[in-house]
Formats: C-alpha cells, structure tokens, sequence
C-alpha cells in the first residue's frame, strides 16, 4: 500500500518512527532481551489445579524456541500464518510469539465463534496451522477442515477428551515440542537465525475486524507499530517489570494484543491468566493487579453487583455506605486528580477510605490498581464517576483494530468525564469535514489482509486513516466521540440523528441491557429495548412481583413504566443539550427476548447491527410508526446447542414523555 | 515437498496413540439370579446380570421398578434374600458398604448425599476418607507425614475439580450451589474415591437440557479418561440410549429386556411396559 502514500506521509511516518529509541525491536528481540536480562523474573502466571504457576522470562523463551522448532518441523515456512483459537492461556501467547519468531504472522481468531465463522477466517488467511486450546475448538476446527481441507496441522494444549481422536494432523503441544526440541538438536542455528531475519516492518499479527459492517477483515500490523503503541501507553502511565496484569478478554481482540502482548514485551510486567473465564473475580482478588483493563460492561457489571448487595445490607451499613458514597462523590474525583480540596474534606475521605472505600476496591480486585482502563463503546458519565471517585485510576482510551487501539489517551490529571483523551503520543488527529475522526502515526495499519481496494478506502493520500467515528475536538485537545459516522444520520426535520449517542444514555440505566434507536428520515424517533434480567428481576422481587421467566417479566405494566422513567430522563437530558431537543424519544417498546450473538443482532464485541435488527423486526418497526397499541411477533432463536426455537409475545407500545427544548441561558 | 512428507513420517511416530481406546473387558461384576422382599412386598424377583469392565451400562424401568433396590444390593445396603454377587471373581453373599467401597465401587445418590453446609473443595475431599492413612490425631494437628499426605489429597481433589470445571465455585458452601452443580459435586465426591465401578442413582433426575448434556459428557469422560466401569439408572431414555453400551430393563422387579440399545428398543415387552398395550 505504500504507493497510495504521498512522499509527505512517508517522511512523516519515518520522522515518527525515527524518534523511537529502540528503531530495530521485533516481538521476539524483545522476549530475547527480556530472557536475557531478566531470566528468573515472573513473566506469566496461570492459575492451574488452585495453584499459581508461574514461568519466568527464561521459561518463555525456552518454550517460545520449542514450539517454533516444532512448527518449523512440521513446514511451518516464514510469512505462514499461524491460527490461535482458544482462551487467555499461557502457551497460547507463547504460540504467537513463536510464529512471530519465525517471521510468521500470529492470527488469533475469537474463541466463541462458531465453525461457520470461523471457516470464513480460515480462508482468508489462507491456514494450514492452527494451535487450539482444548476440544471444543479441535472439534469446530474439524468440521471447519471438512470443507478446507488445507488446515493440514491442529495442534492442541489441552488432551482432555482428545484421547481417541485418531484424525490426521492431530497434535498436542508436549507432541510438538518434543518435535521442537529434536529439530533444534539437528539444526542448531535455525532458531537465532530466524529471529534474526524478523525486520520491525513485517507483519507481527492479523487481527481481525468484529464485522459490525460487512465481512470481517485482516487488519496487518507491524512489529514497529503495534511496539510503538505499546512504548507509548508504557511511558504514559510508567509501566514496567512490578506491574502485574489480568490478561482474560479474548486474545483476538486487538486491545488484548495491546496490553498482554505488546505492552507485556516492551514493559516486562507479569500477566495473569485466570483459571477459567468464570472464576475470573476471584482470581483478580487473589492477584491483585496493578494495571487492569475492562470493558465498560464489566464495570457496569461489578457496579451492578455492589449495588444489588448493599440493598440487601443492614441499615446502619446502607447509612454508612450512602454518606460515604456522597461524599466521595463531592471530591473523590478530585483528589485522584490532585485538584484542590479542603483539609476537612479530605479528612473525611480519609475515613471513608478506611472504613467504606478501601474494602471496595478489596472485594472488587482492586486494591493495588495504579491504572485501570476502559475502551470499546461509551461508558456512562455516573459509572466513571463512581470508580475514580472511590480511587481507581479509571482512565479511557480510544482506538480501533486499524491503530492498534491507539489513538487517544487519557493523561493522569487530566482527565475529562466526557471525553476519551487526547492524542497519544506518536498520534495526529484531525476531524474531516463531515465530522469524521482522521487520525495518522505510529500505530496505522499497514493494510487489510489481501485487501487493496478496503486499504484504500480507508488510508488516504496524506497516511490519514479515516476512523468511521464521528468526533469533537475541543479547544484543549480533547476528543469527544458521538458516534458512528456512517450511523449519524438526519431527522425529516433536519436534526442530526446520532442513535448511538442516545443509547448509550439509555444503557447507562442498571435496568437497560441494550437499546436500538430508529429515526434516521423519520420525524420522530423510536425505540426498542431489552431489560436487563438480572436487575430488573431483582427489582420486581424486592417489590414482590411475581413473573415467568424474560418475557413475562419484559411484559409487566410495572417493568414498562420503569423504562418509561428512565426514557423520560434520557428526553429530559436530550431536551437540554445543543441540537438534540428533536431526538427525543418519542415511543419505545420492550423487546420479548435478549438481543443475541447468536441470532445476529450483536456482533461478538455485543454492538448492535441496528440494520438488521430494523430488517427483522420490520413489524415491530412499523408498529412503532403506525400508531399501534401493540403487536405480536414471533422470533426464531438459536439456542446454544444449535438448535432453534421460537419465541412469541405481544408487545405494547408505549408513548414516553418529551420535554420542550431548553436554550442555555447566555 | 520431500520435506513435507518425511515430516508426517515423523508426526506419525511422535503423535499421541489412539490406541488406548476404551475396550470393553471381561465381566467384571455379575450379578446372579437375585431376589429381594420388604416384609409381603417383593422388590426385586430373580434379577440376573452381568457387567464388563470399561462399559457403561444402564438399568432402567418404570417407576417402583426396582432400580435403586437393585443398585443398593451391589453398593451392600441392602442384603438380598436369595442370589450372589460375584465382583472380580470374588462370590458375596452380602457385603457392608464400607467393604464395597474398599473394593472400588463408588455411587452416587438420587436425592444428593452431600454435606450441605461445607465447601465443594471439602465435600470432594471427604471421598478421599478410604485413602486417608494418618491418625485422627495426626490429621487435627497436621502433624509432618498428616500434611504431605493431605497435600497429595488435595492435588487429586484440584483434578477433579478441573475435569468436572467447577473452579469457580471450589470455596462455596454446596447448599448454596445450584441442583445440577450439585449433582455434579456428588460425582466428583465419588470420583475422588478413584472407583473402578461408578454406580449413578438418576444423575440427570431434574436436570434441563443443558445440565443433562454436561452431565452426559463428563459421565462419558469419566469412563473414557480414566477407564471407570460405570452402571447407572436413568429415567430419560434419549440419554441411556445415547449413552450406555447395554441396557438392563426391569419392571415390577423382574427383568423384561437386556441388550444393546437398539435390541432393547426392538423388545415387545419393554414396549409394552413403557408404553402399553392396545387393547
């Protein structure tokens, strides 16, 4: 691609990557450099059988030059891609680096995918390795090999219930590194050699894109690029080699090869892997991590948790909790941030932190967390609040797959409740005319996988590469994302429609698990939502009333007047802000059934696809339009197991209330 | 290419062998011509039947069929009136639990037999009790060889633990746990016994579907990872006919129908019973 840059872009991008001071770092110089400074350092952590285990940097290293020369033996050849299926396991990232050592490009693929998806990857990516956790991605894989047949090698970590697989191409890593070890006894230099021969402008990983539109694509990142980002993060919040991580979101997500991949190499910090993805909570307690990130779900999640639990406290500990909880919400944000507070004021958070505060953190991992971070979709301004307010260093970020989840970052004291940060370093950002963020340096992709005509699309002349977000830069530097760009649309009237914008308002209510709003071309706006079962279940038990099951209690006159509340907020929110008095809400409706990944409403980052959804809820849609009271619908759902059913209620159409629009006074 | 080739050659010697199949053996328990009454009431009439070892074999039947009865005859609660029950090559007349349970035959229980108020890390542990060599005394105070031997305990328990994925809820008081993670538990409790002969009384009674699938796989883990002969009594047919090499059907405390599934599914009699006869 680099002919569609201008000679300007490519003396920039160099003059960028000049002013690195470690020009020549490749993913596996790294993990040689570390091995050799530091051999008896923890470099993971897995928690197996109730027990820690660890392996120093030395062990990694080891391991990472077995798996290779197993690989190599096996005709694993330089610029092969490597498939890496499977949850946050120790070896799983061993495995990539040793893809990488042999100038081969890691591509690790979302562990929850079904075959069908999973064959599309496959075939893009042209795989004839792949490296599985444990039997159900060896069985997926072998229905995917029914029709690929080039997926020559499986290899797996985990035995269990492989015993009497007899297939062909069948391997298990001890298989493999035993493999490993004698091809190493007969080529000696192999190894060194192809580390060696890795240049920082390879491709280090193709990750690729959740497929909110379309197809998914291979985004290529280099080594410089994606160590780049990570130097950057590293020297922003002074990560190094005491920082211990939990590494548990999947491995093929690009914020992922951020934290425990890239910044891992170039910090030399501890990653954690838990002992499976439900035991996740306690394994955080235990570990205690000193830089964490999440999504802003599972922060909602945690909250969510604490909230249900204090309800059911005592009442002088509800007391308690609530007058510290004021309190830190008067001025514990601005303590973290080191602003000015009075002597008194900070007295008394003192207190709370030890009686209220500090055995929060406790029980929610997060005693020792230096830097916590939240990306990914818009995180209510209250929750943001109520975490650094009870001192946790939450910070955002903004990036996407294309710039190795760097673009923006929040900087320590300077922190913006509404905004994600300002340029990182390295990073240039400008807003196109149509309010589009372009951003260009260090961490652009070097192009889709096999894709000329989608590089193009979105790598513009001057390197700028054009985000699809929609954006505000204020006068400080600070950006502030709205939404898609290409969802941003105009009410009849003329308003600009921002759909994501108001459902993020609406999610950000404990009750609302996801919300679609329509309207772009209509002259009013409506919406669908689903209700979170676990809170408002809670809630109508508190109140004693008796439900069956989701789509009973998604039906109850009592459950759609609390939404109705939560509407009425959100309109009143909207009525006041600049431009959006016109995109209240105007009628809403309760969907009978949780939007699923499984049936295509979400993409596996659980984003809405708001066409779809509009396209098979069509009825629903019209209903909402056509002055309806209600109106039946019966939906196909697939259940986990693969098969499928149906689901059928009659939905009413409920009027929220609007405010009139409010003029800031002058 | 050349390369290629050699290194299949090497694959072949240096893969895992599939040959360690799960054959079905001898008999390992045989049960012969057994009868069992409570006062006037006959539970079991005449019931004769063997099991090999490494099958997984299944006693089913209506309800008041005499399934339990039959499985607490073998598991020595029960002492039957007339019969034997010859477990490697050793004939009983009758046997107490304890002398079953040294012998390697482990079960679980219908209604769940689990200490409701403890961990799932203890309940699991107290399945090692038989392997337990040191003292009481040793054992309270954790006296040197008490601890190593204990540590070995709970490494065998953190297996179990990981085969029946129940990490996240190793610290948490059974009763607080869910039916079918109960249910699990009860297994792991009588896997921890390493048991050649695993007897399960109903271990899907009350489970949906999802449950009844995850407990279906570990049952056949178990008997494909570690080998384990394993009777057990079901009521939902789909899940014996899926699962179980041969079954044994009783109703009224005979015996009706023994075969493979499909020879008991062809049987008129089991028909019949299941579900009547035009008239």
């Amino acid at each position: 691609m680099e002919r569609q840059r201008s000679v300007k872009a490519r003396a920039y991008i160099r003059a960028i990557l000049n002013t690195q001071t470690h020009p020549t770092d490749t993913f596996p110089r790294l993990l040689a450099k570390h091995a050799a400074e530091r051999p008896d350092a923890p470099a993971m952590r897995e928690k197996d059988l109730g027990i820690w285990q660890t392996w120093r940097w030395q062990d990694c290293a080891r391991e990472v030059r077995e798996i290779a020369c197993g690989l190599a033996s096996l005709g694993f050849r330089p610029l092969d891609n490597l498939a890496i299926v499977g949850a946050n396991r120790p070896r799983l990232y061993l495995a990539m680096a040793a893809a990488q050592s042999l100038r081969g490009v890691p591509v690790p693929l979302y562990q929850d995918a079904v075959a069908a998806e999973m064959v599309f990857m496959l075939d893009d990516a042209g795989i004839e390795f792949v490296i599985a956790e444990d039997q159900e991605q060896v069985d997926k894989l072998l229905e995917c090999r029914e029709s690929r047949p080039q997926l020559a090698h499986i290899i797996y970590d985990d035995p269990r219930g492989l015993r009497n697989y007899d297939q062909p191409g069948l391997l298990s890593f001890e298989a493999l590194r035993q493999l490993g070890r004698q091809f190493d006894e007969q080529n000696p230099g192999y190894f060194d050699a192809a580390v060696q021969s890795v240049q920082p402008s390879d491709v280090g990983v193709i990750l690729y894109t959740s497929g909110t539109t379309g197809r998914p694509k291979g985004v290529c990142q280099t080594h410089a690029g994606f160590i780049a980002a990570g130097r950057g993060g590293v020297e922003t919040d002074r990560l190094g080699p005491g920082d211990n991580i939990m590494s548990y979101l999947p491995m093929a997500w690009v914020g992922d090869h951020l934290f425990s991949v890239a910044q891992w190499l170039v910090a030399g910090f501890t990653l954690n892997c838990p002992e499976s993805a439900e035991t996740v909570m306690n394994d955080m307690r235990e570990i205690g991590p000193s830089y964490y990130f999440g999504p802003p779900r599972t922060f909602e999640g945690l909250l969510t948790a604490v909230s249900i639990r204090m309800e059911d406290a005592a009442a002088p500990k509800r007391w308690l909790y609530a007058k510290c909880m004021a309190l830190a919400q008067r001025v514990g944000a601005d303590i973290l941030g080191g602003a000015p507070v009075s002597a008194k004021d900070r007295f008394l958070y003192k207190l709370g932190d030890l009686f209220i505060y500090g055995p929060l953190r406790n029980v929610l991992g997060m005693s020792r967390i230096r830097v916590a971070y939240t990306a990914g979709a818009a995180i209510g301004p209250d929750l943001f609040r109520f975490y650094r307010s009870i001192g946790v260093n939450l910070k955002q970020f903004y990036g996407q797959t294309e710039t190795c989840a760097y673009v923006c970052l929040q900087q320590d004291g300077r922190v913006k409740l509404t905004s994600v940060g300002t340029a990182a370093p390295g990073m240039e950002l400008k807003i196109a005319d149509n309010g589009e963020v372009l951003v260009r340096g260090v961490s652009v992709l070097k192009e889709y996988y096999k894709r000329p005509e989608a590089t193009a699309e979105v790598l513009d002349a001057d390197g700028y590469f054009h985000t699809g977000d929609a954006g505000v830069l204020d006068s400080e530097g600070h950006l502030r994302i709205i939404d898609r760009a290409k969802d941003v649309g105009r009410m009849q009237g003329g308003a600009m429609f921002a759909p994501n914008y108001i459902e993020n308002k609406l999610k950000f209510f404990p009750q609302i698990k996801e919300a679609v709003c329509f309207g772009n071309g209509r002259d009013e706006v409506c919406a669908a939502i689903n209700i979170d079962y676990e809170a408002v279940g809670n809630w109508a038990e508190r109140r004693g009333l008796p439900y069956g099951g989701y789509v009973d209690l998604a039906g109850k006159p009592e459950v759609l007047a609390l939404i109705a509340d939560c509407i009425a907020k959100v309109n009143a929110d909207l009525a006041a802000e600049d431009g959006m008095a016109d995109t209240q809400i105007a009628r809403f409706l309760v969907l009978h059934k949780e939007l699923d990944p499984d049936d295509d409403e979400l993409t596996r980052t659980r984003k809405v696809r708001r066409g779809f959804i509009a396209e098979k809820y069509a009825v629903l849609v019209d209903a909402l339009y056509g002055g309806k009271s209600e109106q039946f619908i019966e939906t196909q759902v697939k259940f986990e197991d693969g098969r499928s059913g149906a689901v059928s209620a009659t939905l009413k159409i409920v009027e929220a209330r609007r405010f009139p629009a409010v003029r800031a006074a002058a | 290419m050349n390369a290629r080739i050699e290194d299949s050659a090497l694959l072949a010697e240096t893969a895992p062998v599939p040959a360690a199949r799960r054959r079905i053996g001898e008999v390992i328990l045989d049960v012969q011509n057994i009868s069992l009454s409570f006062g006037g009431v006959k539970a079991l009439t005449d019931i004769s039947f063997n099991v090999r070892e490494h099958e997984v074999r299944a006693i089913i039947g209506p309800n008041g069929a005499g399934k339990s009865s039959m499985l607490n005859c073998i598991n020595g609660v029960y002492t039957p009136q007339q019969g034997s029950i010859t477990f490697r090559g050793k004939t009983f007349k009758h046997m107490n639990s304890r002398q079953v349970a040294e012998m390697g035959v482990a079960r679980t229980f219908q209604n769940l037999a689990l200490f409701k108020g403890m961990s799932v890390l203890d309940n699991i542990m107290t399945g090692r009790n038989l392997k337990m060599k040191s003292g009481l005394l040793a054992q309270a105070l954790r006296i040197g060889p008490a601890e190593r031997e204990e540590l070995r305990h709970r490494e065998f328990v953190e297996h179990i633990i990981d085969f029946l994925e129940i990490q996240a809820h190793r610290k948490t008081p059974v009763g607080r746990l869910p039916y079918g993670l109960q249910k699990r538990v009860d297994l792991g409790r009588a896997l921890a016994m390493e048991p050649q002969v695993l007897l399960l009384d109903e271990p899907m009674a009350g489970m949906n579907v999802e449950e009844k699938q995850d407990m279906s796989r570990f049952i056949l883990d178990v008997n494909d990872e570690f080998g384990t002969t394993i009777v057990l009594i079901e009521h939902d047919m789909g899940v014996v006919m899926d699962i179980s090499d041969r079954v044994v059907v009783l109703d009224y405390g005979k015996k009706i129908g023994d075969g493979t599934p499909d020879e008991v599914r062809g049987n008129e009699d089991v028909i019949r019973a299941y579900l009547g006869v035009e008239h």
